[in-house]
């Protein structure tokens, strides 16, 4: 069952929710995240996000790895992904 | 042609089969039911698949009657994984043995919708028209759901069920989906025979919406319900199919190439098959599709409306059933001049007290 986003911090393992799939699509050279009868074309942000979900990485790692590789404020970064992720586990997208 | 080739579908639903054991009396299935030796064959359905894939299809939704009656169902499942087709099975899910779902899941499904009839194991075994059903669906449900899948319950309501929502909704929670679709029954076809048992009233209908929005609240992040006010008592219509030959297509199982699975039921569309052209070049120019594809088709009040590449149009099945005429603006806008006689005509049957359905069956629609 997918976490409430007030249980999602730094220390939570995020992962992509049963039947929700992040690929790309080759006939409209894009991103797609498909999940039942739902479909989303993440934006760029949300896209490195999404990228590094692999129900291994720590919402902490995922932050350090994005603020060393767009050499950013970590916690602006920080900000943006737990919103992100509170986001999507609202909508069942994403566990953790 | 003079218009500009049409963007790629995103979807295909794939109604391998009209066999079902159920008989639900609001099926969706056209009235005029396929038979097995008419069915696709199993490498037919394969390059359907690859063309899709290729036209730009990213999720296909194997679909029936129940498709778990096609044997080569998991071989189908297969080649949509290795063509990186999204995959869901829509089912009735009676017909699953032990291992059933297992085996899907390591063909490469990707998730599994089952539909119940009701919270109410005896109502819910009269409405489908089949005896113990509700309780071998519940049981599949486990499968699906130790097998890993993502489930979602779908939930067709109507006046002979819709009191009992709660339970339903409770059901799909106790049953780990993690997505609840609360589908109105759509008139047309068998539904449209049977909408005088299935009406449901204005009250029954207001208190499903708070039933609705107060479970939404306090099931956040659990389970996702999909709800949708049903086009007789809506005041905007509903974009069908995302609008006509937009984003969706049907194969059905003669392999006639539909825009919309009730499409059948508008006279005069001529349907081309699979077994004759490309699925791209079908998709491209097929009459069928031109016919309400984009807004040069529309008629006031939808030609000048501000809403015409919103709901675009809204539903052809449910103008040509109610109207007459497939072209016209569906009724359940309020800005059509056909709105109020819907309406009334919706309030009425609601309180009629005829219950009876007339059951699907192969050979078409006879009284019960």
């Amino acid at each position: 069952m997918s976490a409430a986003p007030a249980n999602l911090g730094e220390a939570s393992v995020p992962r992509l929710a049963p039947g929700v799939k992040l690929r790309h699509d080759a006939a409209r050279d894009r991103w797609t995240l498909l999940a039942p009868e739902r479909l989303i074309v993440p934006d760029e942000i949300a896209l490195e996000i999404l990228k590094r979900i692999d129900g291994k990485t720590s919402v902490g790692a995922l932050c350090d790895d994005l603020a060393t590789t767009f050499g950013a404020p970590r916690e602006v970064i920080a900000a943006d992904v737990l919103a992100l992720l509170g986001s999507l586990a609202d909508k069942g997208f994403v566990a953790a | 042609m003079s218009s500009p080739r049409p963007e790629p579908p995103l979807a295909l639903l794939a109604e391998l089969t009209h066999r079902c054991p159920l008989r639900c009396p609001y099926c969706s299935n056209p009235v005029d039911l396929a038979r097995a030796s008419a069915e696709l064959g199993t490498a037919e359905w394969k390059r359907v698949l690859a063309e899709a894939a290729t036209l730009g299809v990213l999720q296909v939704h194997f679909s029936g009657g129940e498709p778990l009656v096609r044997a080569d169902l998991d071989e189908l499942v297969a080649e949509a994984a290795r063509l990186g087709l999204y995959s869901n099975l829509i089912t009735s899910a009676v017909l699953a043995e032990p291992g059933r779902m297992q085996a899907l899941a390591s063909a490469g499904l990707d998730h599994v919708q089952i539909s119940v009839q009701d919270a109410d194991p005896a109502s819910a075994d009269r409405i489908g028209g089949l005896k113990d059903a509700h309780r071998r669906k519940l049981l599949v449900a486990a499968q699906v759901r130790e097998a890993g899948l993502a489930l979602t319950l779908n939930a067709p309501v109507h006046r002979q069920n819709l009191d009992r929502l709660e339970a339903i909704i409770d059901l799909a929670v106790e049953l780990g989906a993690h997505r609840l679709e609360v589908a109105h029954v759509q008139y047309y076809g068998w539904a449209l025979a049977n909408r005088a048992a299935l009406m449901p009233s204005r009250s029954q209908l207001d208190r499903a919406t708070e039933i609705v929005t107060a479970a939404r609240v306090r099931l956040k992040g659990v389970l996702a319900i999909d709800y949708v006010v049903p086009d007789y008592y809506a005041a905007r219509p509903k974009a069908c199919m995302g609008g006509w030959g937009r984003q969706f297509l049907v194969v059905n199982p003669l392999g006639e190439v539909l825009p919309c699975h009730a499409a059948p039921s508008i006279p005069g569309l001529v349907f081309e098959n699979v077994r004759d052209r490309p699925l791209a070049a079908i998709w491209a120019d097929s009459p069928a599709f031109e016919a309400y594809r984009g807004t040069a088709w529309m008629a006031e009040p939808c030609r000048t409306c501000d809403r015409r590449e919103i709901d675009w149009g809204g539903c052809r099945c449910q103008a040509m059933a109610l109207v007459g005429n497939a072209g016209a603006t569906d009724p359940a806008c309020a800005r059509s001049p056909d709105h109020a006689a819907m309406v009334s005509l919706a309030s009425e049957e609601a309180t009629r007290e005829a219950d009876d359905f007339v059951y699907r069956q192969i050979g078409g629609l006879k009284p019960a």
